[in-house]
Protein backbone atom coordinates (compact mmCIF):
# COMPACT_ATOMS: atom_id res chain seq x y z
CA UNK A 1 0.00 0.00 0.00
CA UNK A 2 2.91 2.55 0.26
CA UNK A 3 4.23 1.56 -2.62
CA UNK A 4 3.02 4.60 -3.90
CA UNK A 5 5.72 6.58 -1.93
CA UNK A 6 8.69 4.98 -3.75
CA UNK A 7 7.04 6.54 -7.45
CA UNK A 8 8.94 9.77 -9.10
CA UNK A 9 7.19 12.77 -8.87
CA UNK A 10 6.85 15.79 -11.11
CA UNK A 11 10.00 17.01 -10.03
CA UNK A 12 12.28 14.03 -10.13
CA UNK A 13 12.26 13.17 -6.53
CA UNK A 14 10.31 10.47 -5.23
CA UNK A 15 7.37 10.76 -2.73
CA UNK A 16 8.94 9.70 0.69
CA UNK A 17 11.96 12.39 -0.07
CA UNK A 18 8.85 14.98 0.35
CA UNK A 19 7.83 12.97 3.47
CA UNK A 20 11.66 12.73 5.13
CA UNK A 21 12.24 16.55 4.23
CA UNK A 22 8.98 17.13 5.94
CA UNK A 23 9.84 15.44 9.44
CA UNK A 24 13.49 17.21 8.36
CA UNK A 25 11.30 20.04 9.21
CA UNK A 26 9.30 19.03 11.76
CA UNK A 27 11.82 17.83 14.15
CA UNK A 28 14.26 20.93 13.26
CA UNK A 29 11.06 23.69 14.84
CA UNK A 30 10.67 20.76 17.73
CA UNK A 31 14.07 20.54 18.93
CA UNK A 32 14.92 24.50 18.30
CA UNK A 33 11.50 25.78 19.70
CA UNK A 34 11.71 23.12 22.67
CA UNK A 35 15.52 24.72 23.80
CA UNK A 36 13.69 28.49 23.51
CA UNK A 37 10.76 27.19 25.40
CA UNK A 38 12.91 25.28 28.49
CA UNK A 39 14.78 28.33 28.92
CA UNK A 40 12.33 31.23 28.92
CA UNK A 41 9.85 28.81 30.65
CA UNK A 42 12.39 28.21 33.69
CA UNK A 43 13.02 31.90 33.88
CA UNK A 44 9.41 32.79 33.50
CA UNK A 45 8.72 30.65 35.88
CA UNK A 46 11.16 30.87 38.15
CA UNK A 47 10.31 34.51 37.98
CA UNK A 48 6.35 33.90 39.22
CA UNK A 49 7.73 32.59 42.57
CA UNK A 50 10.26 35.26 43.30
CA UNK A 51 9.11 37.63 46.31
CA UNK A 52 9.36 40.88 43.80
CA UNK A 53 5.82 41.99 42.68
CA UNK A 54 6.90 43.87 39.68
CA UNK A 55 8.67 40.71 38.73
CA UNK A 56 6.01 38.37 39.51
CA UNK A 57 3.63 40.75 37.88
CA UNK A 58 4.87 40.37 34.60
CA UNK A 59 5.72 36.91 34.48
CA UNK A 60 2.16 36.36 35.58
CA UNK A 61 1.36 38.72 32.46
CA UNK A 62 3.30 36.59 30.15
CA UNK A 63 1.61 33.75 31.03
CA UNK A 64 -1.75 34.57 30.80
CA UNK A 65 -0.99 36.62 27.19
CA UNK A 66 0.93 33.33 25.61
CA UNK A 67 -1.45 30.78 27.15
CA UNK A 68 -4.58 32.17 26.27
CA UNK A 69 -3.94 33.05 22.50
CA UNK A 70 -4.72 29.84 20.31
CA UNK A 71 -1.39 28.83 19.06
CA UNK A 72 -2.70 29.33 15.63
CA UNK A 73 -3.22 33.09 15.82
CA UNK A 74 -0.22 33.30 17.41
CA UNK A 75 1.26 31.93 14.57
CA UNK A 76 -0.68 34.76 12.08
CA UNK A 77 0.67 37.50 14.48
CA UNK A 78 4.19 36.62 14.49
CA UNK A 79 4.24 36.05 10.37
CA UNK A 80 1.55 38.59 8.98
CA UNK A 81 1.39 41.44 11.90
CA UNK A 82 4.62 41.69 13.14
CA UNK A 83 6.57 42.93 10.17
CA UNK A 84 3.89 45.56 9.73
CA UNK A 85 4.27 47.10 12.98
CA UNK A 86 7.92 47.58 12.86
CA UNK A 87 9.65 50.42 11.92
CA UNK A 88 9.48 50.06 7.62
CA UNK A 89 13.14 49.19 6.79
CA UNK A 90 13.29 46.53 9.74
CA UNK A 91 9.57 44.94 8.60
CA UNK A 92 10.52 44.92 5.20
CA UNK A 93 13.53 43.22 5.77
CA UNK A 94 12.07 40.36 7.83
CA UNK A 95 9.44 39.94 4.26
CA UNK A 96 12.96 39.62 2.65
CA UNK A 97 13.83 36.80 4.34
CA UNK A 98 13.69 33.52 1.28
CA UNK A 99 11.03 30.90 1.47
CA UNK A 100 11.28 28.09 3.94
CA UNK A 101 13.18 30.52 6.57
CA UNK A 102 10.89 33.40 6.04
CA UNK A 103 8.17 30.56 7.74
CA UNK A 104 10.33 28.68 10.14
CA UNK A 105 11.77 31.99 12.09
CA UNK A 106 8.09 32.90 12.90
CA UNK A 107 7.09 29.54 13.47
CA UNK A 108 9.78 28.80 15.73
CA UNK A 109 9.80 32.11 17.98
CA UNK A 110 5.83 31.56 17.86
CA UNK A 111 5.96 27.74 19.25
CA UNK A 112 8.94 28.53 21.64
CA UNK A 113 7.27 31.26 23.16
CA UNK A 114 4.00 29.56 23.15
CA UNK A 115 5.00 26.54 24.44
CA UNK A 116 7.36 28.70 27.11
CA UNK A 117 3.86 29.64 28.98
CA UNK A 118 3.25 26.57 29.42
CA UNK A 119 6.08 25.43 31.15
CA UNK A 120 6.61 28.12 32.78
CA UNK A 121 3.53 26.87 34.71
CA UNK A 122 5.04 23.57 35.33
CA UNK A 123 8.32 25.22 36.83
CA UNK A 124 6.19 27.45 39.16
CA UNK A 125 4.18 24.13 40.23
CA UNK A 126 7.53 22.42 40.52
CA UNK A 127 9.04 25.09 42.96
CA UNK A 128 5.47 25.51 44.83
CA UNK A 129 5.72 21.75 45.67
CA UNK A 130 9.24 21.67 47.06
CA UNK A 131 8.89 21.62 51.61
CA UNK A 132 9.79 25.05 52.75
CA UNK A 133 12.11 23.93 54.59
CA UNK A 134 14.51 23.86 51.70
CA UNK A 135 14.32 27.42 51.53
CA UNK A 136 15.02 28.09 55.24
CA UNK A 137 17.71 25.80 55.37
CA UNK A 138 19.38 27.40 52.56
CA UNK A 139 18.87 31.13 53.69
CA UNK A 140 20.19 29.49 57.18
CA UNK A 141 23.77 28.45 55.54
CA UNK A 142 23.55 32.38 54.06
CA UNK A 143 22.63 31.59 50.65
CA UNK A 144 21.72 34.63 49.20
CA UNK A 145 18.11 34.81 47.09
CA UNK A 146 20.18 34.10 43.56
CA UNK A 147 22.14 31.09 45.01
CA UNK A 148 19.27 29.16 46.77
CA UNK A 149 17.18 29.46 43.91
CA UNK A 150 20.26 28.09 41.63
CA UNK A 151 21.63 24.92 43.88
CA UNK A 152 18.64 24.23 46.07
CA UNK A 153 14.91 24.53 44.64
CA UNK A 154 15.43 25.11 40.94
CA UNK A 155 17.56 21.54 40.49
CA UNK A 156 15.19 19.98 42.22
CA UNK A 157 12.04 21.56 40.91
CA UNK A 158 13.05 20.21 37.54
CA UNK A 159 13.51 17.01 38.42
CA UNK A 160 10.13 16.58 39.95
CA UNK A 161 8.90 18.29 36.77
CA UNK A 162 10.30 15.83 34.04
CA UNK A 163 6.83 13.49 33.76
CA UNK A 164 4.45 16.32 33.21
CA UNK A 165 6.98 18.05 31.33
CA UNK A 166 6.50 14.99 28.95
CA UNK A 167 2.97 15.94 27.58
CA UNK A 168 4.98 20.06 26.80
CA UNK A 169 7.62 17.25 24.01
CA UNK A 170 4.48 15.65 23.05
CA UNK A 171 3.05 19.00 22.79
CA UNK A 172 5.03 21.33 20.77
CA UNK A 173 6.04 18.44 17.91
CA UNK A 174 1.97 17.94 17.39
CA UNK A 175 1.69 22.05 17.56
CA UNK A 176 4.50 22.01 14.33
CA UNK A 177 2.15 20.69 12.10
CA UNK A 178 0.10 24.24 12.88
CA UNK A 179 3.07 26.19 10.66
CA UNK A 180 1.53 24.53 7.64
CA UNK A 181 -0.73 27.64 7.98
CA UNK A 182 2.38 30.29 6.99
CA UNK A 183 3.46 27.68 4.39
CA UNK A 184 6.36 25.61 6.07
CA UNK A 185 6.20 22.47 4.17
CA UNK A 186 6.42 20.26 7.46
CA UNK A 187 5.30 16.62 7.73
CA UNK A 188 1.33 17.28 7.60
CA UNK A 189 1.75 19.71 4.41
CA UNK A 190 3.61 17.36 2.76
CA UNK A 191 1.09 14.62 3.12
CA UNK A 192 -1.64 16.74 2.35
CA UNK A 193 0.69 17.28 -0.71
CA UNK A 194 0.99 13.77 -2.13
CA UNK A 195 -2.35 12.93 -1.55
CA UNK A 196 -3.24 16.27 -3.46
CA UNK A 197 -1.01 14.84 -6.14
CA UNK A 198 -1.37 11.14 -6.67
CA UNK A 199 -4.94 10.64 -4.84
CA UNK A 200 -3.77 7.99 -2.41
CA UNK A 201 -5.11 10.01 0.58
CA UNK A 202 -4.79 6.76 2.84
CA UNK A 203 -1.51 5.80 2.41
CA UNK A 204 -0.43 9.53 2.41
CA UNK A 205 -1.91 10.11 5.52
CA UNK A 206 -1.65 7.07 6.76
CA UNK A 207 2.72 6.88 6.29
CA UNK A 208 2.14 10.44 8.14
CA UNK A 209 -0.11 8.83 10.98
CA UNK A 210 2.47 6.12 11.83
CA UNK A 211 5.64 8.85 11.45
CA UNK A 212 4.30 10.63 14.71
CA UNK A 213 2.73 7.77 16.04
CA UNK A 214 6.81 6.66 16.24
CA UNK A 215 8.18 10.51 17.64
CA UNK A 216 5.09 10.24 20.18
CA UNK A 217 7.05 6.72 21.01
CA UNK A 218 10.41 7.86 20.81
CA UNK A 219 9.73 11.30 22.95
CA UNK A 220 7.27 9.52 25.09
CA UNK A 221 10.20 6.95 25.98
CA UNK A 222 13.40 9.54 25.88
CA UNK A 223 11.46 11.36 28.73
CA UNK A 224 10.85 8.01 30.42
CA UNK A 225 14.60 7.74 30.35
CA UNK A 226 15.41 10.77 31.59
CA UNK A 227 13.04 10.60 34.40
CA UNK A 228 14.07 7.38 35.19
CA UNK A 229 17.95 8.63 35.82
CA UNK A 230 17.58 12.31 37.49
CA UNK A 231 14.81 11.12 39.72
CA UNK A 232 15.47 12.18 43.19
CA UNK A 233 15.24 8.85 45.34
CA UNK A 234 12.23 8.05 46.95
CA UNK A 235 10.49 10.38 44.68
CA UNK A 236 8.75 7.59 42.46
CA UNK A 237 6.20 9.06 40.12
CA UNK A 238 2.60 9.44 41.00
CA UNK A 239 1.45 7.38 37.84
CA UNK A 240 3.45 4.05 39.21
CA UNK A 241 1.74 4.69 42.87
CA UNK A 242 -1.47 4.77 40.95
CA UNK A 243 -1.31 1.88 38.84
CA UNK A 244 -1.79 -0.84 40.69
CA UNK A 245 -4.58 0.28 42.46
CA UNK A 246 -6.22 0.77 38.83
CA UNK A 247 -7.03 -2.88 39.04
CA UNK A 248 -7.55 -2.85 42.75
CA UNK A 249 -9.79 -0.58 42.41
CA UNK A 250 -12.60 -2.83 41.09
CA UNK A 251 -11.66 -5.63 42.55
CA UNK A 252 -13.10 -5.33 45.51
CA UNK A 253 -16.52 -5.85 43.72
CA UNK A 254 -15.17 -8.98 41.89
CA UNK A 255 -13.74 -10.44 44.73
CA UNK A 256 -16.33 -9.60 47.43
CA UNK A 257 -19.00 -11.66 46.99
CA UNK A 258 -16.30 -14.90 47.39
CA UNK A 259 -15.17 -13.37 50.99
CA UNK A 260 -18.92 -13.33 51.98
CA UNK A 261 -19.43 -16.61 51.08
CA UNK A 262 -16.39 -18.14 53.39
CA UNK A 263 -18.01 -15.64 56.21
CA UNK A 264 -21.24 -17.82 55.22
CA UNK B 1 3.26 50.98 14.00
CA UNK B 2 1.71 54.47 11.56
CA UNK B 3 -2.54 54.57 10.37
CA UNK B 4 -4.12 51.43 12.06
CA UNK B 5 -7.42 52.32 11.71
CA UNK B 6 -9.67 50.40 13.86
CA UNK B 7 -13.09 51.71 11.97
CA UNK B 8 -12.75 49.05 9.51
CA UNK B 9 -13.41 46.58 12.96
CA UNK B 10 -16.78 48.30 13.78
CA UNK B 11 -18.16 47.48 10.26
CA UNK B 12 -16.82 44.59 9.99
CA UNK B 13 -18.51 43.50 13.96
CA UNK B 14 -21.54 41.44 12.54
CA UNK B 15 -19.55 39.22 10.55
CA UNK B 16 -16.92 38.74 13.32
CA UNK B 17 -19.86 38.01 15.33
CA UNK B 18 -21.23 35.06 13.44
CA UNK B 19 -17.86 33.71 13.42
CA UNK B 20 -17.59 33.70 17.02
CA UNK B 21 -20.54 32.10 17.40
CA UNK B 22 -19.55 29.11 15.25
CA UNK B 23 -16.80 28.86 17.46
CA UNK B 24 -18.63 28.63 20.71
CA UNK B 25 -20.92 26.55 19.05
CA UNK B 26 -18.16 24.11 17.98
CA UNK B 27 -16.70 24.01 21.27
CA UNK B 28 -20.40 23.44 23.02
CA UNK B 29 -21.00 20.61 21.11
CA UNK B 30 -17.47 18.99 21.21
CA UNK B 31 -17.67 19.52 24.85
CA UNK B 32 -20.86 17.68 25.53
CA UNK B 33 -20.07 14.70 22.91
CA UNK B 34 -16.47 14.43 24.07
CA UNK B 35 -17.57 14.19 27.74
CA UNK B 36 -20.61 11.71 27.32
CA UNK B 37 -18.44 9.71 24.90
CA UNK B 38 -14.86 10.02 26.83
CA UNK B 39 -17.05 8.90 29.85
CA UNK B 40 -18.30 6.05 27.78
CA UNK B 41 -14.84 5.15 26.54
CA UNK B 42 -13.03 5.52 30.31
CA UNK B 43 -15.67 2.87 31.58
CA UNK B 44 -14.87 0.37 28.46
CA UNK B 45 -10.99 0.93 29.69
CA UNK B 46 -11.72 1.06 33.69
CA UNK B 47 -13.93 -2.37 32.86
CA UNK B 48 -11.35 -3.70 30.75
CA UNK B 49 -13.79 -4.89 28.58
CA UNK B 50 -12.51 -7.73 26.05
CA UNK B 51 -11.30 -6.31 22.63
CA UNK B 52 -12.99 -3.60 23.04
CA UNK B 53 -11.05 -1.93 26.05
CA UNK B 54 -7.61 -3.02 23.90
CA UNK B 55 -9.53 -0.97 20.88
CA UNK B 56 -10.22 2.21 23.20
CA UNK B 57 -6.83 2.08 24.44
CA UNK B 58 -5.49 2.58 20.75
CA UNK B 59 -7.97 4.78 19.87
CA UNK B 60 -6.91 7.19 22.74
CA UNK B 61 -3.45 6.98 22.17
CA UNK B 62 -3.65 7.66 18.59
CA UNK B 63 -5.58 10.73 18.84
CA UNK B 64 -3.10 11.89 21.85
CA UNK B 65 -0.35 11.49 19.34
CA UNK B 66 -0.98 12.64 16.14
CA UNK B 67 -2.00 16.52 15.40
CA UNK B 68 -5.35 17.74 15.31
CA UNK B 69 -4.77 19.15 11.72
CA UNK B 70 -3.90 15.84 10.64
CA UNK B 71 -7.08 14.74 12.18
CA UNK B 72 -9.23 17.13 10.30
CA UNK B 73 -7.50 15.80 7.41
CA UNK B 74 -8.11 12.27 7.96
CA UNK B 75 -12.19 12.76 9.13
CA UNK B 76 -12.57 15.24 6.31
CA UNK B 77 -11.02 12.49 3.65
CA UNK B 78 -12.78 9.42 5.78
CA UNK B 79 -16.22 10.19 7.29
CA UNK B 80 -17.77 10.60 3.89
CA UNK B 81 -16.56 6.91 2.95
CA UNK B 82 -17.40 5.23 6.12
CA UNK B 83 -21.22 7.00 5.83
CA UNK B 84 -21.14 6.02 2.45
CA UNK B 85 -20.02 2.41 4.03
CA UNK B 86 -23.14 2.76 6.58
CA UNK B 87 -25.64 3.88 3.91
CA UNK B 88 -25.27 0.54 2.18
CA UNK B 89 -24.52 2.35 -1.08
CA UNK B 90 -20.83 2.48 -0.83
CA UNK B 91 -20.54 5.76 -2.60
CA UNK B 92 -18.84 8.49 -0.29
CA UNK B 93 -21.67 10.74 1.61
CA UNK B 94 -20.13 14.48 0.82
CA UNK B 95 -20.97 16.01 4.52
CA UNK B 96 -19.40 19.08 3.96
CA UNK B 97 -16.52 21.19 6.24
CA UNK B 98 -18.84 22.27 8.43
CA UNK B 99 -20.33 19.05 10.19
CA UNK B 100 -16.65 17.02 9.74
CA UNK B 101 -15.51 19.75 11.73
CA UNK B 102 -18.41 18.93 14.53
CA UNK B 103 -17.52 14.79 14.11
CA UNK B 104 -13.87 15.57 14.17
CA UNK B 105 -14.09 17.76 17.24
CA UNK B 106 -16.25 15.46 19.16
CA UNK B 107 -14.87 12.00 18.43
CA UNK B 108 -10.93 13.92 19.48
CA UNK B 109 -12.30 15.71 22.31
CA UNK B 110 -13.95 12.10 23.93
CA UNK B 111 -9.97 10.84 23.57
CA UNK B 112 -8.74 13.85 25.79
CA UNK B 113 -11.96 13.75 28.43
CA UNK B 114 -11.77 9.49 28.63
CA UNK B 115 -8.38 10.22 29.68
CA UNK B 116 -9.30 12.82 32.52
CA UNK B 117 -12.04 10.50 33.65
CA UNK B 118 -10.01 7.34 33.57
CA UNK B 119 -7.46 9.09 35.69
CA UNK B 120 -10.09 10.04 38.16
CA UNK B 121 -11.76 6.18 37.94
CA UNK B 122 -8.56 5.57 39.75
CA UNK B 123 -8.39 8.03 42.44
CA UNK B 124 -11.68 7.20 43.67
CA UNK B 125 -11.17 5.25 47.50
CA UNK B 126 -11.94 1.62 47.21
CA UNK B 127 -13.64 2.31 50.38
CA UNK B 128 -16.75 4.00 47.94
CA UNK B 129 -16.71 0.67 46.22
CA UNK B 130 -16.70 -1.61 49.36
CA UNK B 131 -19.88 0.63 50.86
CA UNK B 132 -21.36 0.27 47.79
CA UNK B 133 -21.17 -3.65 47.98
CA UNK B 134 -22.20 -3.04 51.77
CA UNK B 135 -25.43 -0.90 50.31
CA UNK B 136 -25.76 -3.86 47.86
CA UNK B 137 -26.30 -1.10 45.45
CA UNK B 138 -25.78 -3.01 41.79
CA UNK B 139 -23.01 -1.97 39.75
CA UNK B 140 -24.45 0.13 37.19
CA UNK B 141 -25.98 1.96 40.59
CA UNK B 142 -22.57 2.02 42.30
CA UNK B 143 -21.31 3.82 39.32
CA UNK B 144 -24.35 6.14 38.62
CA UNK B 145 -25.07 7.47 41.80
CA UNK B 146 -21.58 6.94 43.69
CA UNK B 147 -18.70 6.58 41.73
CA UNK B 148 -18.81 9.04 38.38
CA UNK B 149 -20.60 11.87 40.73
CA UNK B 150 -17.38 12.26 42.62
CA UNK B 151 -15.11 11.47 39.60
CA UNK B 152 -16.47 14.42 37.32
CA UNK B 153 -16.86 16.56 40.76
CA UNK B 154 -13.36 15.67 41.37
CA UNK B 155 -12.03 16.16 37.44
CA UNK B 156 -14.30 19.28 37.28
CA UNK B 157 -11.36 22.04 37.43
CA UNK B 158 -8.94 19.76 34.78
CA UNK B 159 -12.08 18.85 32.62
CA UNK B 160 -13.02 22.74 32.29
CA UNK B 161 -9.21 23.84 31.69
CA UNK B 162 -9.41 21.10 28.49
CA UNK B 163 -12.19 22.70 27.40
CA UNK B 164 -10.85 26.69 27.62
CA UNK B 165 -7.87 24.31 25.24
CA UNK B 166 -10.69 22.78 23.18
CA UNK B 167 -12.29 26.65 22.68
CA UNK B 168 -8.90 27.49 21.35
CA UNK B 169 -8.32 24.81 19.32
CA UNK B 170 -11.70 25.06 17.42
CA UNK B 171 -9.17 27.85 15.29
CA UNK B 172 -7.53 25.69 13.68
CA UNK B 173 -10.87 24.57 11.45
CA UNK B 174 -9.32 27.32 9.31
CA UNK B 175 -7.52 24.65 7.36
CA UNK B 176 -10.86 23.52 6.55
CA UNK B 177 -11.78 27.31 4.93
CA UNK B 178 -14.75 27.60 7.79
CA UNK B 179 -15.90 30.54 9.29
CA UNK B 180 -15.13 30.27 12.61
CA UNK B 181 -13.90 33.69 14.41
CA UNK B 182 -10.85 33.33 12.91
CA UNK B 183 -11.52 32.18 9.26
CA UNK B 184 -14.13 35.30 9.82
CA UNK B 185 -10.89 37.70 10.42
CA UNK B 186 -8.99 36.19 7.55
CA UNK B 187 -11.83 36.68 5.15
CA UNK B 188 -12.42 39.79 5.88
CA UNK B 189 -8.55 40.83 6.16
CA UNK B 190 -8.31 39.88 2.90
CA UNK B 191 -11.12 42.05 1.13
CA UNK B 192 -10.49 45.02 3.17
CA UNK B 193 -6.35 44.53 3.39
CA UNK B 194 -6.89 45.71 7.27
CA UNK B 195 -5.02 42.43 8.09
CA UNK B 196 -3.09 43.86 11.38
CA UNK B 197 -6.20 45.57 13.05
CA UNK B 198 -8.22 41.94 12.28
CA UNK B 199 -5.65 39.42 13.50
CA UNK B 200 -5.09 41.86 16.70
CA UNK B 201 -8.88 42.42 17.49
CA UNK B 202 -9.53 38.54 17.52
CA UNK B 203 -6.29 37.70 19.69
CA UNK B 204 -7.88 40.46 21.90
CA UNK B 205 -11.10 38.43 22.09
CA UNK B 206 -9.77 35.18 22.21
CA UNK B 207 -7.18 36.12 25.39
CA UNK B 208 -10.33 38.06 27.09
CA UNK B 209 -12.46 34.88 26.68
CA UNK B 210 -10.06 32.33 27.37
CA UNK B 211 -8.38 33.94 30.67
CA UNK B 212 -11.86 35.30 32.06
CA UNK B 213 -13.13 31.31 31.87
CA UNK B 214 -9.52 30.16 33.43
CA UNK B 215 -10.28 32.82 36.24
CA UNK B 216 -13.79 31.35 36.46
CA UNK B 217 -12.16 27.81 37.06
CA UNK B 218 -9.73 28.71 39.68
CA UNK B 219 -12.15 29.86 41.66
CA UNK B 220 -14.47 27.07 41.42
CA UNK B 221 -11.46 24.85 42.04
CA UNK B 222 -11.47 26.47 45.36
CA UNK B 223 -15.16 26.17 45.63
CA UNK B 224 -15.94 23.33 44.66
CA UNK B 225 -13.39 20.73 45.79
CA UNK B 226 -14.68 17.98 48.88
CA UNK B 227 -13.52 18.41 51.62
CA UNK B 228 -10.82 15.74 52.61
CA UNK B 229 -10.08 14.84 48.86
CA UNK B 230 -6.79 16.18 47.49
CA UNK B 231 -6.79 19.00 44.60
Amino acid sequence: MFAVLLEQTADGQRYIDWLVSGLGWTLALAFFGWWIAFAVGVIVGIGRTVQNRAIAALARLYVEIFRNIPVLVQMFLWYFVLPEILPVSLGNAIKQIPPPWGSFFPALVCLGLYTAARIAEQVRAGLEALPKGQVEAASALGLSGYLTYRHIVVPQALRLIIPSLTSEVMGIYKNTSVALTIGLMELTAQARQISEATFQTFTAFGAATLVYLALALIAYQGMALIDKAVRIPGTGPADDAVKPGATHAIQPIDSLPDAMEVVK
Amino acid sequence: MNNLDFSVVLQAWPYLWSGLVFSLALTAFAFVVGLVLGTCLALIQHFEVPVLGRLVRFYVALMRSIPLILVLFWFFFLVPIVLGHLGGSGRPVPIGATWTAFITFGLFEAAYYSEIIRVGLRAVNRGQFEACQALALSTFDTYRSVILPQVLRVASPIILSQTIILFQDTSLVYVLSLTDLLGAASKLAQLNGRLVEMYLLIAVVYLAISSAASQCVASLRKRYAIAGMRR
